[in-house]
């Protein structure tokens, strides 16, 4: 498996209907935060295997989504579980912490 | 066996990047605590003093920095230092989750932007309340939004944002800027910049975003009104957020740490280098020197504190008595 890489249009299949958690990096080309937060969350997938699904979503082709969870500062990474927001880490964050909250949640 | 650091570098721009690449390069077990990447570098549109290379942009170069570090297989932790306590001959490191134990610290947290210091600011941070055009403004595209202060940077960001936002609300305390004449002419052309002198901001205000801000004239506070907006560009300068060391080490007026030409801090086996120093000049080539200096003094400590010392070899930098040795063993 790896990143999924998300949209406005798959955002809800992928993300709200998934049965996993779900941790979601909302990032931008143009955001140098993003482009180091980034390869963390890539060796976050691959460590954490089958137990969550890991996407990314370029928030400036995918205004609706970014827009219904608020993202007014990027990166922002949101962890969701059954549908719902349940986590959401403003500013780069390291890899244990990401790891941690998602172990929380699992 | 207790974990043990040898050296603690709180920072990750150019002055702590290289204190860590020195460090590794001395064999020290050293970690790096910072709240982000590359400092106020990697948010420089283009560096063309950085020697050796005739022009790269801040982000790259300090890239190349954070590349260079992994390479050395360097630790980092992406958490917020909140104080620095002696442990007997060793120092503890609490961060907002941590404690890390270390034989030595490096302060290389460099600046941070100043606040405006008024309600509703703290609460409102990433939520409308930023501090940098460059990595937030296109996220107010056909927005209304406000910058606040009167020196080149807000100018350069009002003039920024103007491209992006609907209306750019440009908020001077007085009716002087204190920006180059080319810069003020420039943004006084641009349609959708309104220029608000004597326009004191008082209060944000918003749920859980910000929807609008309070100004008043800073001659006659009872003149205010209430601008409806989506977004604040805080542009007040920088300082050196050192409120937490107060009493740990020793700090100046404007609050930078007091450092001698050796990167000592008034406190043995804390050191620091870069822009949150008494450094005259806030440079990034001047920073990473004299984080490559805090480096090897860190290391002279530490080596000395394990009973060895150091030959004068310039730069070689081996013990003589096996300190070095001793060094690893405990």
């Amino acid at each position: 498996m790896s990143e999924v890489i998300l949209d406005d249009s798959n955002f809800e299949s992928e993300v709200i209907k998934s049965d996993k958690v779900v941790l979601v990096d909302f990032f931008a080309t143009w955001c140098g935060p993003c482009r180091m937060q980034g390869p963390i969350v890539e060796e976050i997938e691959k460590e954490i295997g089958d137990k969550a699904k890991i996407g990314k979503m370029d928030i400036d082709g995918n205004p609706v989504t970014a827009q219904k969870f608020g993202i007014m500062s990027i990166p922002t990474i949101i962890i969701f579980k059954g549908g719902q927001a349940l986590k959401t880490l403003v500013g780069l964050q390291d890899k244990q912490t990401l790891l941690d909250e998602i172990n929380k949640l699992v | 066996m207790e974990n043990i650091y040898d050296v603690i570098i709180v920072g990750a721009g150019p002055a702590g990047l290289t204190s860590a690449v020195y460090s590794a390069r001395r064999q020290m077990k050293t970690l790096v605590i910072a709240k982000s990447l590359g400092g106020q570098a990697a948010l420089a549109n283009e560096v063309e003093n950085w020697p050796g290379i005739e022009n790269i942009s801040g982000f790259e170069l300090m890239n190349n920095f954070k590349a260079q570090a992994d390479k050395l297989k360097i630790e980092f932790n992406f958490n917020e230092v909140l104080n620095i306590s002696k442990s007997g001959d060793d120092f503890v490191v609490k961060t907002n989750k941590d404690e890390f134990k270390t034989k030595s610290v490096i302060l290389s947290f460099g600046l941070t932007p100043r606040d405006l210091g008024v309600p509703g600011e703290e609460k409102l941070k990433g939520r409308g309340v930023t501090y940098c055009a460059i990595c937030d403004g296109p996220l107010y595209k056909g927005k209304t939004v406000a910058v606040v202060g009167g020196g080149n940077s807000a100018l350069e960001s009002a003039e920024y944002m103007s491209k992006l936002a609907k209306q750019v609300y440009l908020l001077s305390n007085s009716d002087k800027f204190g920006a180059d004449p080319i810069l003020i002419e420039g943004v006084q052309k641009i349609e959708n910049i309104e220029v608000m002198c004597f326009s004191q901001i008082k209060e944000i205000k918003g749920e859980n975003k910000v929807e609008s801000i309070v100004v008043a004239d800073p001659r006659d506070e009872s003149k205010n009104k209430e601008i409806k907006l989506d977004g604040v560009f805080v542009e007040a300068g920088h300082q050196a957020k050192t409120g937490w060391l107060k009493g740990t080490v020793d700090l100046n007026d404007k609050g930078e740490i007091v450092t001698n030409r050796d990167c000592e801090t008034s406190s043995p086996g804390i050191f620091a280098a870069g822009d949150c120093t008494d450094t005259i000049y806030k440079q990034i080539v001047i920073a990473s020197g004299e984080g490559a200096k805090a480096a090897l003094q860190a290391y002279k400590y530490v080596v000395a504190k394990a009973g060895g010392y150091m030959k004068p070899d310039w730069g070689k930098c081996k013990t003589v008595n096996g300190g070095e040795e001793k060094m690893k063993l405990q």
